[in-house]
């Protein structure tokens, strides 16, 4: 009877793997949902749009020192033989796919003869456009810029990295730093939620579920003792947990880089040595153990996988919360001790991993601690399994 | 004759909810459901606890089967005690109730070897004793069929041989044919005559006063909680029908048939 833990482990994954919905819906489609969605999104919204017809602009009085600097734009530009009302209430279409500019007559003159000082308001440059249209939108946004490069050259003092359109470098940051920042910020909090979505779908079934059913009640009255079958439930809680946390990560990995164009930017993930990911993985299997002790708790003491679910809910909120930490106060930690706290630990330790700033002592204070968490965990899932008021009360 | 059960004042009492205290018409925050209940049960015999609805024959029989711990009081069985030993009296006992479900998800055979395993019997004794109670019960034709498409009477054989896989020699059975169909409510009273004749120890609870008649060699009679009774079949009934006899009882008790 030595061996009830792994009783209890073969008939939880004899449940799990042989229910092809379940493994369906926990552990296959969420990663295939994420991939699919996370590329689809990466080939349409995040590129432009395929229309590659360009936008009209039409120019009324076209300055001369301006014209060569307009002409350059990618634009099909018309400065006479338009009528600027008619184009006016054209714009006011959706579909329209150009811009109006009006210059003041004698502009060039206008804003030589300028005096900042003077207090009389600067000649002014109109620019009609509908931001609803993105062709229209876009000419006006190119326009805009243009102009105010043009002024800012006019009374040009000073130049701020001028040398860099000649090549120089001035973002002195290394790409693996700038990746592991983009990462440490991003992926632990990524990896908490889907390690807790993953308890969430998967514990209030197994735990409240079987109180509901009163399955659990027949495994009571056999010699089984509690502390087994709290032990044996975690650890095969976990493993599924973990299971379908991986899912979740592995499509969301295998996508990011579609999503970001990372290929575009120049950025890649290699950037990790072979005890960075040990690391990772040793506090993921403590994170998750952690992560499926609570929902056990809580399913054990919920009446329903209804009731179950609805408390495990807001919990995630908070999950999440902590999972952005990383995000507000970077990995900066003010004392060792905070790794002894639950959930963020794991976060600020996987985030220092990302950053490539880890030290040992907090992973080892992370994981030693999860641990302890996980054991008194268990032990108090023996304690509601003992509970006939927990078990039995309706 | 060989005492195998002995309850020694069993006392439990339950905390009333809101919703039970305006049910029962009562302020009362807790209600006594097992009132200093004492018997013995004696090696092959085939001992009925009979009362109405809400007397506490199921929370007696929980007690023994340690399912809820009592207030107060102690049985023994085999001399281990419910209170101090419950994971020895669990290995030595069978319980069945209706309450006790069993997962939809697998087959008879996957159970019968699950809960042998939790048992720590020996694998050929497994497969010896699974091919006995399940050509005894004609579960065979259905032992790779899920739970879940099961009739209400193939599974309550399915629990009653899955409460059976440790072979144990005492056996609580809370209202053993409740619920069932009057083929397969004869099948499970005809066996529990059967392992009455191998020598095993047999508690049941019911209201039905022909299935004590036909079944129990001793009865306890349980009135709001209190066993008023305890005696041989022939004893209780005193020459009258064990249900006139009942009533008569209950009167006494009550000062009224209600």
């Amino acid at each position: 009877m030595k061996n009830n833990t792994w009783t209890i482990f073969k008939k939880e994954c004899a449940r799990f793997f042989g229910d092809r919905t379940m493994l369906m819906t926990t552990v296959v489609m969420p990663g295939l949902l994420i991939y699919i969605i996370y590329s689809f999104m990466g080939d349409n919204f995040m590129q432009p749009t395929e229309d590659d017809s360009q936008a009209t602009v039409y120019v009324e009085n076209m300055p001369e020192t301006l014209r060569p600097v307009v002409e350059a734009l990618p634009f099909n530009l018309v400065t006479d033989g338009f009528d600027g009302e008619t184009l006016k209430s054209d714009l006011v279409l959706k579909d329209s796919d150009f811009a109006y500019m009006v210059f003041p007559e004698g502009f060039d003159s206008l804003v030589a003869n300028y005096n900042p000082a003077g207090g009389l308001p600067a000649p002014n440059v109109l620019i009609y456009h509908n931001s609803a249209s993105e062709k229209s939108r876009m000419a006006y946004d190119l326009l805009c810029g243009v102009l105010n490069q043009w002024e800012d050259s006019m009374t040009n003092r000073f130049d701020i990295n001028a040398s860099s359109d000649a090549g120089e470098v001035f973002d002195l940051a290394k790409d693996e730093d700038i990746v592991g920042d983009l990462f440490s910020e991003l992926i632990p909090m990524l990896l908490l939620l889907m390690a807790f979505s993953g308890c969430m779908s998967i514990a209030p079934p197994s735990i409240a579920g079987e109180k509901e059913r009163g399955t659990i009640a027949t495994l009571l009255v056999t010699p089984l003792k509690r502390n087994e079958l709290a032990l044996g439930k975690v650890l095969s809680l976990s493993l599924f947990a973990l299971l379908s946390g991986m899912s979740s990560f592995l499509g969301m990995m295998l996508s990011l880089p579609k999503l970001i164009h990372a290929d575009e930017m120049g950025l890649s993930a290699n950037i990790y040595t072979f005890s960075d990911y040990g690391m990772l993985l040793l506090l993921i299997l403590c994170t998750v153990l952690v992560l499926t002790a609570i929902s056990s708790i809580i399913s054990a003491k919920a009446k329903s996988v209804k009731a179950a679910s609805s408390v495990m809910a807001p919990l995630m909120l908070v999950v999440m919360l902590v999972g952005m930490m990383p995000m507000m106060t970077g990995t900066e930690v003010s004392s060792n001790a905070m790794f002894l706290i639950p959930i963020y630990n794991s976060v600020q330790s996987m985030s220092m991993v990302f950053a490539r700033e880890v030290t040992l002592i907090p992973v080892v204070i992370t994981v030693a601690a999860n641990i302890v968490y996980s054991v008194l965990g268990v032990w108090v899932l023996t304690k509601l399994l003992n509970s006939e008021k927990v078990m039995f009360s309706k | 004759m060989e005492e195998i059960l002995r309850v020694e004042h069993l006392c439990k009492t339950f905390e009333l909810s809101r919703k039970q205290q305006k049910i029962e018409g009562t302020t009362r925050t807790k209600t006594v459901a097992v009132n200093d209940v004492s018997f013995s049960a004696y090696k092959g015999e085939i001992f009925g606890l009979l009362g109405p609805n809400g007397a506490g024959k199921t929370t007696t029989l929980r007690m023994l089967a340690t399912l809820i711990a009592p207030d107060s009081g102690n049985a023994f069985i085999n001399g281990c005690s419910v209170v101090a030993e419950p994971e020895k009296v669990r290995a030595q006992i069978g319980f069945l109730t209706s309450e006790l479900k069993l997962e939809d998800f697998f087959t008879p055979n996957y159970l019968f070897d699950f809960f042998s395993q939790l048992y720590g019997i020996d694998p050929n004794v497994v497969a010896e004793r699974k091919r006995k109670l399940f050509s005894r019960f004609g579960i065979e034709k259905f032992a790779e069929v899920k739970v879940a498409n099961l009739s209400t009477g193939m599974k309550q054989k399915v629990s009653l041989v899955v409460s059976l896989v440790h072979d144990p020699d005492f056996i609580i059975f809370d209202e053993p044919t409740n619920g069932l169909d009057v083929l397969t409510a004869r099948t499970v009273t005809d066996y529990l005559q059967e392992l009455r004749s191998e020598g095993k120890t047999i508690i049941l609870s019911t209201h039905i006063f022909s299935l004590v008649e036909r079944l129990c060699d001793r009865v306890g009679i349980i009135i709001d909680g209190q066993m008023t009774h305890c005696d041989t079949l022939q004893g209780i009934c005193a020459g009258q029908s064990l249900e006139d006899r009942f009533f008569e009882i209950y009167k006494e008790k009550k000062g009224e048939t209600a």
